[in-house]
């Protein structure tokens, strides 16, 4: 291991990592503890000037009930969650397909196919906004949830199938090889054989791609206004200047926003690890 | 066994065409629809881009052809330096302040690989700022940097040193931006790194120690050789996410001061879609330089994975 186990060194020092820590912890932190800090303080505090001490009364219910029930909070959380759900299940389950497809045969566009899904995953979002923005709004779904849906479902296919495809070729082929020489049908094959296989992956693509989706702005802004359809991200700046300069609002309504992906980061740490650091060991 | 193929060779010709041709066919029919999709929404934008850049377009009238003549006003932008030039120097500025998230995320990566009690909670926590959206990144920052009641003015000013206005400064506004990016992205690769450490050969650093490799001279000649595919992951996330930042500036500073802090992402944004008039062409033709800029580290990052799938087999 290295660095050398901390347990391997002088006492003196091992107390001074014990220590540096926690030290180390909160001014990592502490752009974040801030807000959370002020999302709990009452308005009285801010015109006071008591930016940075300690809460005069705990305003926490006030200032969070106030994000839920006297804005338009909700609904964009609402948004969010029928853009991110949707998505997560159309683009897993597009790219289980594509990634089964380049996985497992050999034809000869096979490698040219899947550097097209990995070039296309790379290019500036710029490129796309002109024309995706006519085609959502020749299509009518300009403004519309399936509209975004719709997107998202396309362009996160190309990561997908990426995380996909390399999976799949690490699965041992042997089992597709016996199953073929049973007899068994190549979708079969797929359904019973493969996709059991593949539920860590599922589950690490799930937790990805909801938060990347969860926190997409710039489509937001793009193919949406208004908030009958704006998911949280961009529902936020709306916010904001509702309740403009209210900074324990300002606060509480980011924290609100930011919510989701955290508790899923924190119920599926192990998947949500897994397949951001796919690739990052060889072997 | 024998018996077995020798009926099933004989019994080919019975099957239907599908049945034979059956290992041929699937593959096509298990791409078709994701394909499909990426195609009609991801690929052929890309060319209709190049093509509405030859135009003049509101984006609600007729298309007038005009050639080359908005990369010519580019041009002459460039060479006045004006907003394109502001934008691709600050795009530059991005791309090498940002690729400090690697040895930063590595730093924090060898400062928790330790095996102590509660070290789990320390490494998700440390995580923690990749998970939340840029957006509310963003919005923090505008806090923590605001001259009046700022964290940053407040810690600077136990110092005696005067308020800085980061964000309202043009001297200071791109770098304050890129250390709220960087934030989020340091904690990606630190979370790379970690994962990496946990693979390298105890083997190797054993004899490393042997050869009286210590501190420094280990962990360059011993660690980080091996930390190879932990760092091409960190290098290609660190940049394509350098040059597609768009959020912390829409929400820092909407381009400002005085359009300072524009990138190429934003520019061509505000040009197309805001208050500024909807220059759909010439705002095609701003994501066409941009890119052709990801091209170039696009065509490197395939390259490295065709040699990696040719050597794979």
């Amino acid at each position: 291991m290295f660095p050398t186990p901390i347990q391997q060194r002088p006492r003196p020092l091992q107390l001074t990592y014990q220590g540096l820590l926690p030290f180390a912890l909160a001014l990592w932190l502490a752009p974040l503890i801030a807000v959370a800090v002020f999302s709990i303080k009452p308005d009285s505090d801010f015109t006071t000037g008591n930016y940075w001490g300690w809460p005069t009364t705990f305003e926490g219910f006030t200032n969070y009930g106030r994000v839920f029930f006297d804005s338009d909070m909700p609904r964009y959380m609402l948004n969010s969650v029928l853009i991110t759900v949707p998505t997560v299940i159309g683009a897993v389950a597009l790219s289980a397909m594509t990634g089964f497809a380049l996985g497992i045969y050999r034809f000869r566009s096979n490698l040219w196919v899947f550097f097209m899904f990995v070039a296309g995953n790379f290019v500036p979002f710029q490129i796309l906004m002109v024309p995706v923005r006519e085609l959502t709004l020749d299509m009518g779904l300009y403004n519309t949830k399936t509209g975004l849906v719709l997107f998202h479902i396309a362009f996160q296919t190309g990561f997908c199938t990426l995380f996909m495809r390399n999976f799949i070729r690490a699965l041992p082929f042997a089992l597709i090889e016996a199953a073929r020489v049973e007899g068994v049908a190549e979708w079969r094959i797929f359904w019973f054989v493969v996709m059991p296989l593949m539920k860590p992956a599922v589950a690490a693509l799930s937790v990805l791609i909801f938060t990347f989706i969860w926190n997409d702005y710039f489509w937001a802004v793009v193919l949406t206004q208004g908030v009958e359809s704006q998911p949280v991200t961009a529902g936020i700046t709306s916010f904001n200047a509702q309740f403009r300069a209210a900074y324990h609002l300002m606060s509480a309504g980011s924290i609100v926003a930011a919510l989701p992906p955290v508790v899923m980061f924190f119920l599926m740490q192990k998947h949500f690890i897994a397949g951001l650091t796919l690739g990052a060991t060889k072997g | 066994m024998v018996d077995v193929t020798l009926s099933q060779v004989a019994a080919t010709d019975t099957r239907s065409w599908f049945r034979r041709n059956q290992i041929a066919i699937t593959p096509w029919l298990f791409l078709a629809p994701g394909l499909l999709f990426f195609l009609f929404y991801v690929i052929f934008p890309i060319f209709q881009s190049f093509n509405i850049s030859l135009y003049e377009w509101d984006g609600l009238g007729q298309p007038e052809y005009i050639g080359l003549r908005n990369y010519e006003d580019l041009y002459w932008e460039f060479a006045d330096r004006d907003a394109f030039f502001v934008s691709l120097t600050n795009n530059v500025l991005w791309l090498f302040l940002y690729l400090l998230a690697i040895p930063a995320g590595l730093f924090i990566a060898l400062f928790l690989n330790q095996t102590v009690t509660g070290i789990r909670l320390y490494k998700s926590l440390f995580f923690f700022p990749f998970v939340i959206s840029q957006v509310v990144v963003g919005l923090v920052f505008t806090w923590f940097y605001d001259p009046t009641f700022g964290l940053l003015n407040t810690m600077i000013g136990w110092v005696g040193l005067g308020p800085i206005n980061v964000l309202g400064d043009e001297r200071f506004v791109t770098y304050g931006i890129i250390a709220a990016g960087l934030w989020p992205q340091t904690a990606y690769c630190m979370i790379l790194y970690l994962t990496g450490l946990n693979a390298v050969d105890p083997e190797q650093i054993e004899a490393g120690r042997l050869d009286g490799a210590r501190g420094w001279r280990m962990l360059w000649y011993i660690i980080v050789p091996q930390l190879a595919p932990a760092t091409f992951i960190a290098f290609v996330v660190t940049i394509i996410g350098a040059l597609r930042s768009f959020d912390f500036i829409a929400v820092m500073t909407q381009g400002g001061p005085f359009g300072s802090s524009r990138v190429l992402a934003f520019y061509m944004f505000e040009v197309a879609l805001s208050e500024y008039g909807f220059r759909m062409g010439y705002g095609a033709a701003i994501a066409v330089v941009l890119f052709l800029i990801m091209l170039c580290f696009i065509a490197y990052f395939l390259w490295s994975m065709y040699r990696d799938e040719k050597a794979g087999r």
